[in-house]
């Protein structure tokens, strides 16, 4: 018995002495970031590259867009994340700003026998009707109106919709309800909402995994999603009335069109953007941090960050499907940065 | 009390009916740490309470009442997830206990020992597999398994009794209670057979050849005489079982559908409390959204309590105070 | 006895052992399936960088989770630092002197209460105590996530369930033993530790067994306390890399060699609550030959 005590007690001290000894060599700067999932792999590249270059070590965490906004009004970290931007009245009840700094977009994804990647055409209220279940078989007289030469089987439609909530759903219902009036009334814009038909999964993995294993199924994923799992896209009419195909470039067609300078505390969604070549479900990503940060070397760290992201990580971006923020838009935002943002009384920019 | 081999050397002063410092020190110390267990319970309580106060006003107990869960309208209700935590619940101590205590039935009395233990240690480590790798199991392997075997024969079979076909319809997809139900049962047997194993095997072996003695075969032993004694320590292991199938969330989540809509259908996709919270909790920023969910945390604690007090009365009905044990 | 034969006896005798071999065989084959996936999609995200090198991002080759690897076995330790003696000492109280208080069947009910809650409130609730900002007279602590804080939700989580499998087991023990270790004079608190426990030794185990297990699996509670990081752990103060934060991540992104490395994490904890087992096991045996 005492031998074991003894035992015990050794492996007690050592793990408690190994947890509490501090790394070696420099206290480098260290950055906590928390919020949307759907931004965590290029965030965490760029983290990456970036520590490889000046040894600061950023941290980002995809916990949820509402993790992340909770998170900073705590602060307990250094910047949150969320993909539904908040509006000027809750940014100022907060004292934060806001500001994006990665896209990327939504592509409804189908598996019909028969119909390949890109083959199928859907419009807006097209989508909506589905969504809701008045549009409930593949043969229907509106599909078939903007697909002529498809051949569409007499099936029920599976629409698959996420059932965690996901700032890829807020997006998602944002643009449905631009497009379709019922939409916008009877079910409305959310992270999470009450769908009128359909089967949840549970994260882009959950609806991919439904939509490869479900003859007749629709769902919509992030662009990532359908171009690593190989599913079959459809194309989308836009705003312009023309059709589509997902598209690096269509997605920065749509942020490049956007009415930024309008926008106060840069609260644009870039759904339903006009321009011949837009993808019309496009999404930005926002960070958020408080106007009055305090911890001068964090944050002055914590912009050159995001700077170098902006200029030098496009091509990470690009690796992983995503979509940089254009250099106009991104200009404006460093502007922002100089004259709203404060570290201990100090400016944090340039 | 000084032994050495078997000859004692020396004994203790005699206490006169007093205890020593030791003894006192020791029955506080474990009363302490029995109410730490108090504490926490009280105090996640009363914060689940606090945090919940804007939608207990507003909804009042119109929440058990409503199975709208709309976050466009900020109208949110309870029926859903308690119907779907009861049945899926309730589904998977159907199927795992009788299997559970089978299985420690096996290790303890018909097993070779070295199978014993290896058996014995699978099953332990099945506790430490993450919640997630069940979930994903279950919605890639088990899924496609339910829609396409299972449910149809259980509605093949079944199905055809007045009354069944409402809990068998035909069609399902693989998402629903049935399935959470058997994920649930999966991740719960571990620890029921583990604890069961135990309590089994601490039986004494002279009770057993007693009743091997007056003539009864394993199966009579085992019930009248080995399950008997360790009656206590299979509740226990029931309770274990109970509690994670109540609180399992990233699992459920998988395969359960995630649907608000109530249904008799057991194929049919619904929610539990859990996996509710593990769905929307990280995403949640509105004030009624947050306190709505924390309110369900909170009609989750009230449901164990109804469960563990019902339970407790049966088992008070069947109780021997382990003092008869002797 | 009335009217039974010796034949139906026997028959039914074997009949219940045929259907409880067979029903072992399901269950049993379901949880192997389970353990074969995890143990086959996992190995191949094995190798030596797995090891000893820092995460790296998607779309590059290399890269491990020794950090993750690290941080759950400290956050792990430090919750059984306190989880497994508090208890332990619960359950003994309610076995050993639950008979003689009114306290005690409270005690058991709201011990069981707390087995059934799900683990993201617990790990909501630390959040709230250790993890945000808190000012009080002179002290203050938080606003940041850590290491301590998700040991302290994983103690919670195990504590329960240490107590009541201790208990549980503490009772099964005959009192005869009890009694005649009394009866020689020896001290409550030496009978206790020294007899009853002996002799509960093994049951115990498992209760400690079972609740490491279970913690090293829960993800949502450490989610809200020590986060996860991509860098080694500067301290117990800091975010901290864990293997099962990093699964949930991994497992939810759409790129395959994260997927992989999910599956492989996933098979390290497995491996490492078996090497514990087996450890924890065999120490106990030795124990035996010796005393």
């Amino acid at each position: 018995m005492r031998r074991l005590m003894i035992a015990g007690l050794v492996m007690c001290a050592a793990l408690l002495w190994v947890a509490t000894s501090s790394a070696p060599a420099q206290q480098a700067v260290a950055i906590t970031g928390a919020g949307a999932t759907f931004p965590q792999p290029i965030y965490t590249a760029w983290a990456f590259e970036y520590e490889k270059l000046t040894h600061v070590k950023l941290n980002y965490q995809g916990i949820g867009s509402g993790g992340g906004i909770k998170q900073i009004k705590e602060s307990t970290v250094d910047f949150g994340a969320s993909d539904a931007p908040l509006k000027a009245e809750e940014l100022n009840a907060s004292e934060l700003v806001q500001f994006p700094l990665i896209m990327g977009g939504v592509v409804p994804v189908v598996h019909v026998k028969g119909i390949t990647a890109g083959q199928l055409k859907l419009t807006g209220p097209l989508l909506a009707d589905i969504y809701m279940g008045k549009v409930a078989r593949w043969n229907d007289e509106a599909i078939r109106k903007v697909n002529p030469d498809v051949n569409l089987p007499d099936q029920a439609i599976t629409a698959v919709y996420r059932s965690d909530g996901s700032g890829t759903t807020w997006v998602f219902t944002n643009y449905l309800s631009k497009v379709s009036a019922t939409w916008a009334v009877k079910v409305g814009v959310e992270k999470s909402v009450a769908w009128p038909v359909g089967v949840g999964g549970k994260g882009n993995p959950g609806v991919a995994s439904y939509v490869q294993q479900v003859d007749g199924s629709i769902g919509y994923v992030e662009y990532a999603y359908a171009v690593e799992n190989k599913l079959a896209h459809t194309q989308m009419e836009n705003r312009a009335g023309k059709f589509v195909q997902p598209t690096a470039e269509a997605f920065t067609a749509a942020a490049a069109n956007a009415a930024w300078k309008n926008a106060p505390g840069y609260y644009m969604v870039l759904t339903h953007q006009p321009g011949d070549g837009s993808w019309p479900i496009t999404g930005a990503s926002f960070i958020l941090v408080h106007k009055n940060i305090k911890g001068a070397q964090t944050a002055k760290a914590m912009f050159k960050f995001f700077d170098w992201c902006y200029h030098k990580g496009t091509e990470a971006a690009a690796k992983l499907y995503y979509v940089p923020i254009p250099e106009n838009v991104y200009m404006m935002v460093e502007e922002t940065w100089k004259s709203d943002i404060r570290a201990d009384g100090m400016p944090v920019w340039p | 009390m000084k032994v050495k081999g078997n000859i004692v050397t020396s004994t203790p002063k005699a206490h006169s009916g007093r205890r020593g410092w030791a003894d006192v020190f020791f029955k506080a110390l474990t009363a302490v740490s029995a109410g730490v267990v108090v504490l926490l319970i009280v105090a996640i309580f009363f914060r689940l309470v606090w945090d919940a106060r804007p939608s207990l006003k507003e909804f009042g107990l119109g929440f058990l009442a409503s199975s709208e869960w709309n976050q466009v309208t900020s109208h949110f209700g309870a029926v859903s997830s308690i119907f779907g935590t009861c049945v899926s619940t309730l589904i998977a101590m159907a199927l795992a206990v009788p299997l559970s205590l089978i299985i420690a039935l096996l290790l303890v009395e018909l097993a070779h020992p070295v199978v014993s233990r290896i058996v014995g240690t699978s099953i332990e480590l099945l506790a430490a597999i993450p919640s997630i790798i069940y979930g994903m199991w279950g919605l890639f392997v088990l899924r496609p398994i339910m829609q396409e075997t299972v449910e149809p024969w259980l509605h093949g079979r079944f199905g055809w009794i007045p009354g069944l076909d409402l809990l068998l319809p035909g069609s399902g997809d693989g998402l629903g209670m049935l399935t959470a139900g058997v994920i649930l049962a999966l991740m719960v047997l571990p620890f029921i057979t583990a604890v069961s194993r135990d309590s089994l095997a601490m039986v004494p072996p002279v009770l057993k050849e007693a009743a091997h003695g007056m003539g009864s075969t394993t199966w009579e032993a085992t019930r009248k005489v080995s399950l008997r004694y360790c009656r206590s320590g299979i509740a226990g292991a029931l309770f274990l079982g109970l509690g994670r199938a109540l609180g399992e969330t990233m699992a459920v989540t998988f395969v359960i559908g995630n649907s608000n809509r109530v249904s008799a259908s057991l194929f049919a996709a619904s929610n539990t409390i859990a996996s509710k919270l593990a769905n929307e909790f990280t995403e949640a920023d509105e004030v009624m959204h947050m306190s709505s969910l924390v309110e369900l945390a909170l009609v989750l604690f009230v449901i164990t309590f109804i469960f563990q007090v019902l339970a407790h009365l049966w088992l008070g009905r069947q109780a021997r105070m382990s003092g008869v044990h002797a | 006895m009335t009217g039974r034969s010796l034949a139906w006896r026997r028959t039914k005798d074997s009949a219940v052992k045929t259907l409880a071999v067979a029903a072992a065989f399901v269950g049993l084959f379901f949880l192997g399936w389970i353990l074969w996936e995890v143990v086959a999609r996992g190995f191949g995200a094995l190798d030596w960088a797995f090891f000893t090198e820092l995460p790296r991002p998607p779309g590059q080759t290399g890269g491990g989770l020794a950090n993750a690897i690290v941080g759950t076995i400290i956050i792990t330790g430090l919750a059984a630092l306190m989880g497994v003696p508090v208890g332990m000492l619960a359950g003994v109280y309610l076995a050993e002197f639950g008979r003689e208080s009114r306290f005690a069947p409270a005690v058991r009910f709201l011990a069981n209460v707390l087995m059934g809650i799900p683990s993201i409130v617990v790990g909501v609730f630390v959040y709230a105590l250790l993890v945000m900002q808190h000012r009080m007279w002179f002290l203050s602590w938080g606003g940041h996530f850590s290491a301590y804080a998700g040991a302290v939700a994983l103690a919670i989580i195990m504590l329960p369930l240490v107590a009541r499998t201790t208990e549980d087991m503490l009772n099964l023990v005959p009192n005869v033993l009890r009694e005649s270790a009394l009866a020689l004079g020896v001290p409550r608190w030496r009978a206790t530790l020294g007899v009853v426990f002996r002799s509960a030794k093994s049951g115990l185990l498992t209760g400690v067994l079972l609740g490491i297990a279970r913690v090293s699996g829960e993800t949502a509670p450490l989610l809200f306390t020590a986060l996860n990081s991509p860098y080694w752990m500067r301290g117990i103060s800091d975010p901290t890399a864990n293997l099962t934060v990093t699964i949930f991540s991994y497992a939810m992104s759409p790129y395959s060699d994260w997927k992989q490395q999910a599956w492989g994490a996933s098979l390290v904890i497995t491996a490492g609550v078996l090497l514990m087992t087996v450890a924890a096991r065999l120490i106990l045996r030795k124990r035996i030959q010796w005393s």
